[in-house]
């Protein structure tokens, strides 16, 4: 593939960075608006075709004879090269889930510029201030996110890995001026930040062991009995096999050095994903604007640790004991955000535990997948439901940036029966709901059924385990949907007007996203999407999802979705005193589930008392006292020595010649002395 | 004779075609044309620059005049980037030589530059000591008229007359050394003495080296040849100190890479690598410390500049082609970052008269952008990262670690702590620009000239994409492991 259209996707984004950060304050709101949703919409198109030629053109570049999809490096510079073997290239990697992040990315990003049009300013047409640097800031998250799934190694990876960290960073604490946004900017930075030093050491394990960087070499498809489909250079493909197979590296404490790599490398994407314990950063960065978090925090940047994982996989699999890990913290991180997710109040917040959960739900898949059941369907199934939750998580965090919008509240206390007055938003939420809850035939339902298949093939327990999660989710969500849409009359406050729905651009991203959430569950993923690019199906068409279902899982998980969606309508459409009553009858589940089962709390008591009490300030004594005083004294050599040596410098150009002449004789004299 | 050598000095007649053109254009064009003879310069140099970058596509290398000169991909390559600095120089002096006191003579100015310029080339290509001595002195006595060309100052002449004096001293040593050369191998070729010297540790020749390294450390200005740098610096024109602390310092750090390796390498390796680790740590830590007490932001910037020949240094103590790389890298980036510094100080001299570094004291109110140049050149200066100077440190430690002998784990280790006191002195620039700033600034908002900010903006350019853009490095680093340079190792 000619390597034009891939740098264009990635230097348009940082162009309109650079452009819109530069000169945006001296451009109208309006048109730095404008020109940032161009940007970013050409940006779309081009990584569509790519996307396109990739899955659908047969170019013997991207699959074979045997119709799988192979890994193909469109560039690769070199970017530091320190020594011959040792060199960090930045380059542009196009596989099947490169591709269709790439779709996922530009079009979550596209439909919020479009909708930050809309929501970046008052009801009066007043813009938000900083709205210029909005857009820089999205176009550089754009940028980062982009550099990060098509990274060729591991380091650039990294690298843009840190890129959106700090445009997540950035946009968490756009509004600057609000303590809460900041502090909660802060947090989300520190937490991922302590996890990437985990990702980092990883890395550094991983490339000291196998001796290469890039994705190519280290996911040579390493299990036997399966063709080499990544054609890489075999010698490194097998020194990568062997240092697993041989078990060439070390053990440290009862487990190999390359499980411990792998647990620290998911560490990083636990870091970003939001898996337990790390997951405290999410719900405070829904302080930032709401489109932010649509397309950081629900959509493209959290799901940057499934993607990582994923990328990785047939490493893990050498390592199942790291696939279990992974399988274990997902398991109970999907069941914690989805428990506290039923006792939030602000909308916002459930939206983001849902986030959580259903990330969660990724990670459960890529740790049940196994090649032997289904040609790994798990991992299959894990990007499918990245894929179609980043529509319609997307989606409903949109919706609820209208709704808020609109009312001016995060608490649904504020809003109840908004359907008549908020008809498309209304419209538009339920079938964001209907599709998380996987009703079919919606989006949700065939990604949340192949995970569960995947589930029920590696255990009973977690396949159980699972669907009451999956119950769960559509118990909170439709919870959710009847607070804000029905429950009692909308009260409109004294001087009010009435909520409607929004302008265009608000309201039109809706619209696309409520159709893909509708459509999105038939694209044929089994065929496009596979850990070994060996495609599941012998043809795909609309129907072929529908046609390759197990029923028996479809049927027990529409079942419990049905029953979920149907005590929660029995709870939650009219006002009854149901909830209250629950709410007493189990007064310490709901404490628990309101405050997240004080995890924060946890994580202060830990900070405040533990670290900086009993470790940084003996610390801070020993810094202040004995490297300061070290410092202190060698400042202090240093200035006397400067003081007495400027008797050297006298200006007097005698002394300077008889001091070269000296220097001179010294510098023979002694060499000749020591050496000879 | 075989006149087609001469093409082999492609360079060298271009060059020498710009200094003739400039020369007839100064003579002979109507006293009206005559305001125009800096842009003239300007732009036939430049044409030049942009030319001499096809001498890049030769490959290996070609010899002249039976040996004595020879010239190749590496040395066009260091010309090339010598070219650039001289661009960057010219552009930033024009103003001043379009000042009221300068325009009678301003013509000289722009000849004895180019002048010099032929001599440096020629240092870089000799493989004779006959024409590197040549080369030496016609990048030396004329540097001095250009430190006495402010008429009216006094500091001028007194700088001019230091800068004479112990050039001619430190010529005469090196001569001397020569001499020794001469007499113990009969012959001022360099693969002819360093075939005749052999492997016999003699103390005449431990000597002839001490004085050698001597006679070009002077130019260098490493510690202790270096007393003549502050004054001179402090009291020659702005344009000719930048000069000096760029250029002329690029040149002679090449040179002596070439005659140490190729003169006394592998035999007496052990003697000069000893020698140079003593002048290294000396020039560093000295320059820094010195700079410290610096409140005159033209001396401030002399000890900086010897501080940083010390780090140029490293990439010769090496001895390999990651050094030799670095090394050119790290002129290339000293260049762009000093450049800039002085771009700043002079606008701002040229401006108001001031030099002192308190009279910066909250400048960032008054003319934000010079601060922000001043800013770039000092951080790029010091290494921080993402900067230019950043990397040009990082590889030019990375090519010394390579020999991988203890003795040079420990100077990178000196040269490490120097940096932290070095961050020190930049940082106080910094300070006083953005962070002192009780009192109203001395120096008012002003507009500089057209030709000024074009300079700082190439400069700050290079700061900001040398860095980051690996090509240049990675190009450098192919042309030296393609070179034969070290072949005599």
């Amino acid at each position: 593939m000619e390597a034009t259209l891939p740098i264009l996707i990635l230097s348009i984004p940082l162009f309109m960075f650079l452009f819109l950060g530069l000169l945006g304050k001296y451009m109208a709101h309006k048109w730095a608006g404008i020109l940032g949703t161009l940007g970013m919409g050409v940006t779309m198109i081009l990584a569509y075709t790519v996307a396109f030629t990739y899955f659908f053109s047969g170019n013997p570049e991207f699959i074979n004879g045997a119709g799988e999809r192979l890994q193909s490096i469109v560039f690769n510079v070199d970017w530091l090269q320190f020594t011959d073997t040792l060199v960090i290239r930045l380059g542009f990697l196009l596989d099947p889930i490169a591709a269709m992040m790439l779709v996922v990315i530009t079009t979550i990003s596209f439909m919020v510029h479009l909708y930050s049009n809309g929501y970046m300013r008052d009801h009066h047409g007043v813009w938000e201030t900083g709205f210029q640097r909005f857009y820089a800031f999205l176009s550089l998250f754009s940028f980062s996110m982009l550099g990060l799934v098509v990274a060729t190694n591991i380091f650039q990876m990294y690298i843009f890995w840190e890129l959106v960290g700090a445009s997540s960073y950035l946009l968490i604490g756009f509004y600057y001026t609000k303590p809460s946004a900041v502090s909660a900017s802060k947090k989300a930075f520190i937490v991922t930040r302590f996890a990437d030093l985990g990702f980092l050491i990883g890395i550094l394990i991983l490339s000291y062991y196998t001796g290469t960087f890039n994705f190519t070499e280290l996911t040579s498809v390493p299990v036997e009995g399966i063709a080499d489909v990544y054609q890489v250079s075999a010698g490194t493909a097998e020194a990568v096999k062997s240092v697993f197979a041989n078990s060439a590296a070390p053990m440290f404490m009862g487990a190999s050095v390359m499980t411990w790599a792998l647990v620290l490398i998911f560490m990083g994407g636990m870091g970003k994903s939001a898996m337990m314990p790390l997951h405290i950063w999410l719900p405070d960065a829904m302080e930032g604007p709401t489109p932010v978090s649509a397309l950081i925090h629900a959509a493209t940047m959290v799901v940057a640790g499934v993607y990582l994982v994923a990328r990785l996989f047939p490493l893990y699999l050498m390592e199942t004991a790291a696939l279990d890990i992974i399988v274990v913290v997902g398991a109970f991180t999907a069941l914690y955000a989805a428990m506290v997710a039923c006792a939030q109040v602000d909308i916002k917040r459930v939206l983001a535990f849902s986030t959580i959960s259903q990330i969660a739900f990724m990670m459960v898949s890529l740790g049940v997948a196994r090649p032997e059941f289904h040609h790994g369907i798990g991992y299959m199934a894990s990007m499918f439901h990245l894929f179609t939750h980043a529509m319609f998580k997307a989606l409903l965090f949109l919706c609820a940036g209208a709704i808020i919008h609109a009312i001016g509240s995060n608490d649904y206390t504020e809003m109840h029966g908004l359907r008549k007055y908020m008809p498309v938003t209304h419209i538009a939420f339920l079938i964001g709901c209907l599709a998380i809850a996987g009703i079919i035939p919606f989006a949700g339902f065939f990604s949340k059924d192949e995970i569960l298949t995947a589930c029920f093939g590696h255990s009973m327990v977690w396949y159980i385990w699972m669907s009451l999660v999956a119950g769960l989710t559509a118990f909170y969500m439709f919870r959710l949907y009847y607070l804000i849409f029905w429950w009692k009359e909308h009260k409109v406050h004294e001087g009010h007007h009435a909520p409607h729905d929004q302008a265009w651009t608000m309201t039109l991203p809706l619209i696309i996203l409520s159709v893909v959430s509708c459509v999105a569950g038939f694209v044929p993923f089994g065929n496009l999407v596979t850990w070994n690019g060996h495609p599941m199906f012998d043809h795909a068409g609309f129907l072929t999802n529908l046609e390759h279902l197990d029923w028996s899982v479809a049927c027990i998980s529409l079942a419990v979705a049905v029953i979920a969606i149907l005590i929660a309508t029995k709870m939650y459409m009219k006002e009854n005193p149901l909830p209250d009553k629950m709410e007493q009858a189990l007064p310490n589940l709901w404490k628990w589930c309101h405050h997240r089962f004080y995890w924060d709390e946890l994580y202060m008591f830990i900070t405040h008392r533990i670290i900086f009490g009993l470790i940084c300030k003996p610390i801070a004594w020993f810094d202040r006292h004995i490297i300061d005083g070290t410092m202190d004294g060698l400042a202090f050599v240093t200035n006397k020595l400067s003081w007495s040596i400027r008797g050297l410098q006298s200006g007097n150009v005698q002394t300077y010649v008889w001091i070269y002449l000296i220097g001179v004789l010294l510098l023979g004299s002694i060499t000749v002395l020591c050496l000879i | 004779m075989d006149y087609s050598q001469f093409l082999a000095m492609k360079q060298e007649i271009g060059l020498l075609v710009v200094f003739l053109l400039v020369f007839l254009y100064d003579t002979f064009m109507p006293k009206k044309a005559l305001n125009a003879t800096a842009g003239f310069t300007c732009v036939i140099f430049a044409v030049f620059t942009a030319l001499s970058f096809f001498c890049l596509g030769s490959t290996g290398n070609e010899t002249a005049f039976s040996g004595m000169y020879v010239t190749g991909p590496v040395m066009a390559a260091i010309k090339n980037i010598l070219n650039v600095g001289v661009l960057i120089v010219l552009i930033q002096a024009m103003r001043w030589t379009d000042s009221e006191f300068q325009i009678m003579r301003r013509g000289e100015f722009y000849e004895l530059l180019l002048v010099t310029l032929f001599g440096m080339y020629l240092m870089i290509s000799a493989r004779h000591f006959l024409l590197f001595v040549i080369g030496l002195e016609s990048a030396s006595l004329p540097l001095a008229a250009m430190v006495a060309f402010d008429k009216k100052h006094y500091e001028s002449h007194e700088a001019a007359v230091k800068y004479l004096l112990t050039a001619v001293f430190s010529s005469a040593i090196f001569m001397m050394g020569l001499s020794f050369v001469y007499g113990l191998s009969g012959s001022l070729y360099f693969y002819d003495i360093y075939a005749a010297l052999g492997a016999q540790n003699s103390t005449m020749v431990v000597v002839a080296i001490a004085f050698v390294i001597s006679g070009v450390g002077f130019k260098l200005s490493l510690v202790p040849f270096h007393l003549w740098t502050a004054d001179v610096y402090q009291g020659a024109p702005t344009s000719v100190t930048s000069y000096l602390s760029v250029i002329s310092k690029g040149a002679a750090a090449f040179a002596f890479l070439v005659i140490l390796v190729q003169v006394f390498g592998q035999f007496y390796a052990k003697v000069w690598e000893w020698m140079l680790y003593a002048l290294i740590v000396l020039t560093i830590t000295i320059g820094n410390l010195f700079a410290i007490r610096q409140r005159n932001m033209k001396r401030f910037l002399a000890f900086s500049s010897i501080s940083q020949a010390g780090y140029i240094m490293l990439g010769v103590i090496a001895m390999n082609e990651t050094g030799l790389a670095s090394m050119m890298y790290y002129i290339l980036v000293y260049i762009f970052s000093n450049l800039a510094a002085f771009g700043v100080i002079g606008a701002i001299e040229n401006a108001t008269g001031k030099l002192d570094m308190t009279d910066y004291n909250g400048l960032h109110k008054t003319n934000p952008r010079l601060s922000f140049a001043m800013m770039l050149a000092m951080f790029s200066l010091a290494g921080i990262p993402p900067f230019a100077g950043f990397f040009s440190k990082f590889f030019i430690f990375t090519g010394a670690l390579q020999q991988g002998t203890t003795a040079i784990y420990v100077l990178v280790l000196i040269a490490l702590i120097n940096t932290i006191i070095s961050l020190y002195y930049y940082l106080l620039v910094v300070k006083a620009m953005f962070i002192n700033t009780e009192e109203e600034c001395v120096i008012p908002t002003f507009r500089s000239a057209c030709s000024e900010r074009l300079g700082l903006w190439i400069s700050v350019a290079g700061i900001l994409c040398l860095g980051v853009v690996s090509c240049f490095y990675n190009y450098l680093l192919n042309l030296a492991n393609s070179s034969s340079l070290f072949s005599a190792l």
